[in-house]
């Protein structure tokens, strides 16, 4: 392929890994050259970093890189890593795309992977008085013992970053994130509106955002980190507790991701379930998310209309799952039981129900003169910034972007049904809140193709008892209700992963809140903020 | 129709005549007496309203609202105040202890001073002179003052960015509210609220100033909403963004004060409407109709002063319930291009209407 033999052409050193899923090794040196050929428009202009995983590959700390190219859709993965475990460095790509800066953080949060000409290299989710970088295989667990003291570290006012200077040499300088004279509001974590314990720090002028610092981690509970003496299907449960509001659709990917690496077939009927559970939750999520962002403009009544609905999509999950908001529905292999003989007609009377209440909310609040007013030509971003920062989901298809995982990438059943992808080119506000009210639309269209034609070849292949992946590893991504959630697993052949990551799509939301909002009124950022939709224990992790 | 004047008449009798008083110990025992009835049905009033607000809000919202307290959730209120007296007052580090808790008092005297005002019902009017009307729009001015302290005593960012967005938002709505009102004082001839409410003994203002009325009752009632702080003009507190704004600090029965008055400014605002432009206690007469205004004077004016005011309460509450948040230039702009100049229109419409017919 003619990018693989460019990349060995300008780093000779690099390894080809695989030919299916094209996966370069590129040696810490050479990489800086090759992440600027591959974004150039003659590199295939890769110009989106889906994700960027740090791993502890025992001898080294490399760095993995996931890159698509919006245009022809064609995928990258390029490995980095560095031998140095005292002091590893490695060049940024945060100038590049804008999305690896928050990953680079959250890399050298765990790993303590520093990465040179990075702006601000703090910690992402863990305390700055945290002793060492607990992904590491070498961390020691009783390095943080638990404290009963009630004291909390001053919030960091500086920041670092590293530069290299002419001889190569690296120097380290500090400046502060916050001017003195700023007037600096902390809003969250415990604030009505952050839809969580998100952090945003943020600078204003009078009424006017000037800059926004997020601070995540309040609700960090090591996810990665435990999974990693899990099993499978314990790791499952933590899946769906990453975004809760699309719990299911995490599942999903993992068991995806799971049953890809096993080679397991999984029933249709299995995949059609999945499929028509998946588009429940998304409506129910949307939903939400719709309530959300009208509660956040002073509408409760919306809300209460939002949650009301959403309320019979718990009822059918709870009827099938057991779970309401995590149905612990999809096992490894298919379905954890088969749906009860009720599922069928339930869903087909929420449909037109839907349908109805779509148009209700249309005239409640789309229609609403001061909601319009409030949308309206605020809180653009543009298709660009959207790639780059990585905003994917209904976000980043409202300014234009067509990322949909469901149509670039099917899965489950979704190559068996028709639905349109729906899509806006302004990116404002306005744009992603409709979005999500038409999604619901289309999502109730796919459900109402597959509801009739269930087949009828049981509900699960079963797998072994006990679940061991072969060595290698798996990239798995679906389309969740705010995006592209990807899974990473990492196996040497034990029945726990060596390493998995979950693709936040909601990280990337919040990271863009800094574009869309910078300029915008404060009572604005908590509305942008809505209309992005992001959850933040799939933030934290 | 029972005029209350009678009640009051004898009463001043009893105590000059019967028990042989004189003026100075009269009056000073009348004026407690009017301070304790008015503070009483202040408080009831407040009950009532907590109660019907959260029963309307539920009905908008589909749920059932209150149901667990006494029948239909009716002692709700009544708990919740009991709750309220008996929290603790969290004291804050580092505020201006003196106006903190002066804040709360000023916003409620505001509002207690303009409910006397009030002309419940014939005969039921404790402050009344001739210009009522300047009265109650200087003292529903006092609470601007109470919450710009609670905002910047609090010394908080959120309860500071709350303040000043009260104070820019009813020193502007002030205006439109007092435009609109004058507007009917060109048609009434008069400020003194009894007149008003006198002058519209043949028909009420809003049907008898024609279009004007109406223009200046959909204005009153735009920026009395705002003035009270309620959705969709609630950015003072706009709990989204701002937390709870200028009371986010208050606790306890302090927190009861500003919570009280918000319910209250809603009741006085309604009642200002219902008495300037719906004829206040007066029955619905109709020139003509001798019969029908004969019917309509045997309901007692206390219920037609109060069912008026209900059904302005129950107008705000229902934008409320439906209508989302404006943002700050946005309410701004209202306010100073929009509203204001047809406000200015308005009167200068109703003064040539009133010069030339």
């Amino acid at each position: 392929m003619d990018i693989k033999n460019k990349i060995l052409a300008i780093a000779p050193e690099s390894v080809v890994e695989n030919e299916e899923l094209l996966t370069i090794s590129v040696s810490a040196k050479d990489f800086r050259a090759v992440v600027e050929w591959i974004k150039s428009k003659e590199g295939g202009s890769f110009d989106y970093l889906q994700d960027l995983i740090g791993v502890d590959n025992g001898e080294s700390l490399g760095v993995i890189y996931r890159l698509f190219s919006t245009q022809t859709n064609t995928a990258l993965v390029l490995k980095t890593a560095t031998i140095d475990r005292e002091n590893p460095e490695i060049m940024t790509v945060s100038d590049l795309w804008e999305s690896a800066n928050l990953y680079e953080r959250e890399v050298y949060d765990f790993f303590g992977i520093k990465f040179i000409n990075h702006p601000d290299m703090r910690r992402l989710f863990l305390r700055h008085d945290w002793v060492g970088y607990p992904l590491r295989k070498d961390y020691d667990m009783s390095s943080n013992p638990l404290s009963m003291k009630n004291q909390t570290p001053e919030m960091m006012e500086t920041t670092e970053t590293l530069t290299l200077d002419s001889e190569g040499n690296v120097k380290g300088s500090q400046f502060q994130i916050f001017g003195e004279k700023e007037y600096v509001v902390n809003i969250g974590p415990q604030h009505p509106a952050t839809h969580g314990v998100l952090h945003l720090r943020v600078s204003l002028d009078g009424e006017t955002v000037k800059k926004i610092d997020p601070n995540f981690g309040y609700i960090h509970r090591g996810i990665e980190k435990m999974s990693e003496s899990y099993t499978y299907p314990q790791i499952l449960h933590l899946a769906d507790r990453l975004d809760y509001l699309s719990g299911t659709m995490n599942r999903h990917a993992v068991c995806l991701c799971v049953e890809k690496a096993l080679g397991l077939e999984v029933p249709q009927r299995a995949q059609y379930i999945r499929t028509i559970f998946d588009e429940l939750t998304r409506i129910a999520s949307h939903l939400l998310g719709w309530g959300c962002m009208c509660m956040d403009m002073g509408s409760i009544t919306a809300f209460i209309y939002g949650m009301r609905d959403r309320e019979k999509i718990m009822d059918i999950f709870e009827e099938n799952g057991g779970g309401r908001l995590m149905c612990n529905y999809s096992v490894i292999g298919g379905l954890s039981k088969d749906v009860t003989p009720s599922f069928v007609s339930k869903v087909k009377e929420f449909i037109p129900y839907m349908r109805k209440m779509l148009k209700e909310y249309h005239i409640l609040f789309t229609g609403n003169p001061i909601a319009r007013g409030r949308m309206k030509d605020i809180g653009f971003l543009s298709k660009e910034d959207a790639i780059s920062y990585g905003v994917t989901g209904p976000s980043g298809r409202a300014s234009g972007w067509m990322n949909d995982v469901r149509v670039l990438e099917p899965y489950a059943a979704y190559d068996k049904v028709k639905f349109d992808v729906v899509m806006r080119e302004e990116g404002g506000t306005y744009e992603r809140y409709i979005v999500r009210l038409d999604e619901i639309e289309q999502s109730l269209r796919i459900i109402e193709q597959l509801i009739d034609n269930l087949p009828d070849d049981g509900f699960i292949t079963k797998p072994k008892a006990i679940i061991k992946l072969p060595e290698g590893e798996w990239f798995q991504r679906v389309e969740n209700a705010r995006g592209d959630f990807g899974v990473y697993i990492s196996s040497k052949g034990d029945k726990s992963p060596y390493r998995i990551k979950f693709r936040s799509p909601c990280m990337t939301l919040v990271s863009a809140l800094n574009p869309t909002v910078c300029g915008e009124k404060i009572a604005d950022l908590i509305m942008i903020g809505a209309s992005l939709d992001y959850v933040i224990p799939c933030i934290d992790r | 129709m029972f005029d209350f004047s009678v009640v009051t008449t004898w009463i001043d009798e009893l105590l000059r005549v019967t028990l042989g008083l004189n003026n100075f110990w009269t009056l000073f025992i009348e004026f407690i007496l009017i301070g304790v009835v008015l503070l009483a049905v202040y408080a009831i009033i407040a009950l009532i309203l907590i109660y019907v607000e959260r029963k309307i809000c539920a009905f908008f919202q589909c749920r059932i609202g209150p149901n667990r307290v006494g029948k239909w959730g009716l002692i709700q209120p009544i708990a919740d105040m009991i709750k309220i007296l008996l929290k603790e007052i969290i004291t804050l580090k580092n505020n201006d202890k003196f106006l903190f808790y002066l804040a709360p008092f000023f916003v409620i005297v505001g509002s207690i001073l303009t409910f006397a005002a009030l002309p419940f019902g014939l005969g039921l009017h404790a402050v009344d002179f001739n210009v009522g009307i300047v009265y109650i729009l200087a003292v529903s001015s006092l609470g601007i003052i109470g919450i710009l302290l609670a905002g910047w005593s609090s010394n908080n960012k959120y309860t500071l960015i709350g303040a000043m967005r009260s104070g820019s938002q009813l020193v502007s709505y002030e205006l439109s509210a007092a435009l609109s009102l004058m507007t009917i004082v060109v048609m009434a001839g008069s400020m003194q609220i009894s007149t008003i409410v006198e002058e519209q003994s043949d028909m009420w203002f809003i049907f008898k100033g024609n279009i004007p009325a109406i223009v200046a009752f959909v204005i009153y009632m735009i920026a009395g909403h705002a003035e009270t702080n309620r959705g969709p003009f609630d950015l003072p507190e706009a709990e989204s963004e701002l937390t709870a704004g200028y009371h986010t600090e208050y606790s306890g029965i302090s927190f009861g004060l500003f919570y009280v008055a918000e319910y209250l400014n809603l009741f006085i605002t309604s009642a200002i409407a219902a008495t300037v432009f719906l004829g206040g206690w007066m029955p619905l007469h109709i020139p003509g109709l001798d019969g029908f205004n004969a019917v309509m004077d045997y309901i007692p004016s206390v219920i037609w002063f109060f069912g008026k005011a209900a059904f302005c309460v129950f107008l705000q509450m229902w934008v409320r319930w439906t209508f989302p948040r404006l943002r700050i230039d946005q309410l701004l702009k209202f306010e100073w291009k929009i509203l204001m100049p047809i406000a200015l229109v308005n009167l200068l419409v109703m003064a040539v209407c009133v010069v030339v017919f």
